[in-house]
């Protein structure tokens, strides 16, 4: 595998202003020192609680924004700091699908509009007859029919539009798409067409993702890993089947035991959290995790854990919580805990 | 139609060939078209489906909320014996908030945020039980502390703008409880959460269940949480009911097309632990438009055993196994399925 992505302990701290002409009163932490990398061909999730700061690192890796520190680099070449310029080659190569596909659609642009611009600002096509051929291409590739090309993004249903949305992407023949709750406004039957497109995809055309997600089940299912983001930190990383067996992590695990099973009467062990997540303006001390953790000790509450692989876990597999420095007869996730996910 | 009876004596709410209508410019929008369930007392009854197919319009038929014009309802919706759709408006306000309320899914959009919980809560109280203002805020805090909210005295006084969504989300559970209710009606009522947050907020309905004893009709697309939390399960397509059962059943043996593929179509969480990893079922195609008259079965378009029968007939919802009922030509029969 080769390393596509590289992400080294980025932050992006918005400041908060007081009132218009005000100045600065403090900062909300929305990404507070994350490192990962992806390969190419391969799908990492990002998953986590509304406002962790998912979409603050998926918006730093397309550079919507400048980042406060850290450094994110494409295949070698360093991205964070490079001037608006030359930003052309990367825009070509990271793209993205939005949640919302009523939104991030040009309502007054045909399909065929809507695909053929990525292709022109990129010079993809040398003439127009190539162009068309790419639209045509672009259409049987999300499966949708060639002589919808002439139509109004209004005239679509939602899973259409994100169709619409993902031949955009590839439009621009990326090497890394960002999908940001990509399939989390769709209902259940058209949800299931759209991850299986994606997957699809994937292996066709050997894409990057960086899935972003609060729907777990869904990530067991597209994924190969996770990284899990508590408050602007990455609490716990590891390939996909070690993290659904066994999580290391007290906030990965009480993530998983609160996704409800269709199964009726399933018995499972629960840990249900108290209150809700701290304000990122303000995030603890120590472990950010410490104020709802069922295991927290005194250590947790003045000295921050630091992402390690714990001597129960596989390769691949890190977490950030000290109770991994405890001898293993008094780690409390030392253990395997599959029935946390899986009714026992 | 033979529809599962009530365990014992008239039940809590009887909706009987419910009709929805809406009048838009290009025809009318039949989004609830001739739906029949019951609800006994003390029981939770989910109504699922994906979106548009009329969980709300049910929801908010029963409450009379649909503005008339353009909307229209027709049927019968008895609550304790009583046809509500021929109360007068000053009777029905009266039954409202007191002996039926509701929960939204957006807390935000239906909390007033210009007036402190406490008055929100305590506004039913003295509409309804005629409390005074100190006895109103009073039971406020008795309420919070009731929906697990840290410090009622001091959060009594905020604003909704001033609480994280999960909070809001057990005041609206406060608000809806205040007055004793006999039925709630809950729509999506943590489609908008977090997980962590869902699971907090379910398990404070089903503690509240056994503590304050009222009925349940629960509104929700997520089939995890109907496994969760409902006793029976409404399945709803595209206007009408399609099957309904006790939740075991449904889950174990799903008797219509559409049920089956809906639970196919759902990645399980343990999914990737246990052997194969296997592509999701898709059900193809897109919910029909309710403006146009369906003349046979309204899942036809998208059904992968459809035949000419389908496509001709409207099947009738007929029950399949005790309680179970399915509205499908081809969905087998208890009987059928043993031999
Ligand atoms: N640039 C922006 N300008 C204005 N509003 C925004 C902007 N970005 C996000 N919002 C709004 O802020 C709210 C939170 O957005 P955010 O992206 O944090 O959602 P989220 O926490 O990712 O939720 P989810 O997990 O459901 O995606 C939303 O109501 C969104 O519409
Ligand atoms: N432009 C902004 N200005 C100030 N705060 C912001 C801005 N964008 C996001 N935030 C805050 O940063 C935090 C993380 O946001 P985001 O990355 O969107 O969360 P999520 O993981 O839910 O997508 C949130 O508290 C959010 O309100
Ligand atoms: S470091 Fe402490 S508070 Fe943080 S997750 Fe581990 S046990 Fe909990
Ligand atoms: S009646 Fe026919 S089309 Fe309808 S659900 Fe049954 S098999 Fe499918
Ligand atoms: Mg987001
Ligand atoms: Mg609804």
């Amino acid at each position: 595998m080769t390393r596509l992505l590289e992400v080294s302990d980025l932050k992006k701290h918005f400041p908060i202003k007081a009132g218009f002409f005000g100045g600065t009163t403090g900062y909300v932490y929305a990404v507070d020192g994350v490192s990962f990398g992806i390969d190419k061909g391969e799908t990492l999730s990002l998953v986590g609680e509304s406002g962790c700061g998912k979409s603050t690192v998926g918006k730093a890796i397309l550079r919507l924004f400048d980042i406060t520190a850290g450094q994110v680099v494409l295949d070698g070449k360093r991205i964070d700091d490079m001037p608006a310029g030359s930003l052309r080659p990367l825009r070509r190569r990271v793209q993205v699908v939005f949640q919302d596909p009523f939104s991030s659609l040009n309502p007054r642009m045909k399909v065929k509009d809507i695909l053929a611009e990525p292709i022109r600002n990129f010079g993809l096509a040398k003439d127009s007859k190539e162009l068309d051929e790419r639209v045509a291409k672009l259409m049987d590739t999300v499966r949708l029919p060639r002589d919808a090309v002439n139509r109004w993004p209004h005239e679509f249903s939602g899973g259409q539009r994100q169709r619409i949305g993902i031949a955009r992407a590839l439009a621009a023949e990326p090497d890394l798409i960002v999908c940001d709750e990509a399939v989390s406004a769709l209902d259940v039957s058209v949800k299931a067409q759209i991850v299986n497109l994606l997957q699809d995809l994937q292996a066709e055309l050997g894409l990057a993702l960086l899935f972003i997600s609060h729907d777990l089940a869904i990530v067991e299912h597209m994924t190969h890993r996770v990284a899990v983001m508590y408050l602007g930190k990455i609490v716990e990383v590891a390939p996909k089947r070690s993290l659904f067996a066994a999580p290391k992590h007290p906030y990965t695990q009480a993530l998983l035991s609160a996704v409800p099973v269709p199964e009726p009467g399933a018995s499972r062990q629960r840990i249900i959290l108290k209150g809700d997540v701290p304000s990122p303006i303000n995030p603890p001390k120590g472990c950010r995790f410490h104020t709802r953790c069922p295991y927290a000790f005194d250590r947790c509450r003045v000295e921050e854990p630091k992402l390690a692989q714990p001597s129960t876990a596989g390769a691949g597999h890190v977490a950030a919580c000290h109770l991994h420095s405890l001898p293993e007869a008094e780690n409390p996730l030392a253990a395997a805990v599959g029935e946390l996910v899986v009714p026992a | 139609m033979a529809l599962p009876g009530p365990r014992s004596g008239q039940p809590l709410l009887e909706v009987e060939n419910l009709q929805t209508h809406f009048r838009t410019k290009d025809g009318v929008n039949r989004a609830v078209d001739g739906v029949s369930f019951h609800v006994n007392a003390g029981e939770t009854v989910a109504i699922v489906g994906e979106s548009g197919c009329g969980k709300s319009v049910t929801s908010m038929s029963i409450l009379r909320l649909i503005p008339e014009p353009p909307g229209k309802i027709a049927g019968a919706i008895r609550f304790q014996g009583k046809d509500l759709l021929k109360l007068s408006d000053r009777e029905m306000r009266q039954i409202r908030g007191n002996e039926i309320s509701m929960i939204f899914q957006e807390p935000m959009t239906s909390l007033n945020p210009v007036l402190t919980v406490g008055r929100q809560i305590g506004e039913t109280l003295r509409l309804h039980q005629g409390l005074s203002a100190r006895e109103a805020e009073q039971k406020a805090i008795e309420m919070l502390t009731l929906v697990g909210i840290p410090e009622p005295a001091r959060r009594v006084r905020e604003y909704p703008h001033q609480l994280s969504g999960g909070m809001r989300q057990r005041v609206m559970i406060a608000i809806a409880l205040a007055c004793n209710p006999k039925l709630l009606i809950a729509d999506e009522p943590t489609t908008a959460l977090d997980v962590t947050i869902q699971a907090q907020i379910l398990e404070l309905m089903r503690d509240l269940k056994h503590r304050v004893g009222a009925a349940i009709v629960l509104i929700t697309h997520d089939l995890g949480v109907v496994a969760e939390v409902a006793e029976r399960v409404i399945v709803m397509y595209a206007g009408r009911k399609v099957e309904e059962a006790e939740v075991g059943p449904l889950f174990r043996t799903p008797r219509h097309p559409y049920t089956q593929g809906l639970l196919g179509s759902m990645p399980k969480l343990g999914s990737s632990l246990h052997g194969e990893e296997t592509r999701l079922a898709e059900i193809p195609g897109l919910v029909p438009s309710l403006k146009a008259k369906i003349p046979g079965c309204v899942f036809a378009t998208r059904c992968p055993h459809t035949t000419d029968l389908c496509r001709q007939v409207a099947p009738a919802l007929e029950e399949k196994a005790p309680g179970h009922v399915a509205a499908c030509h081809y969905a087998l029969k208890e009987e059928a399925l043993a031999a």
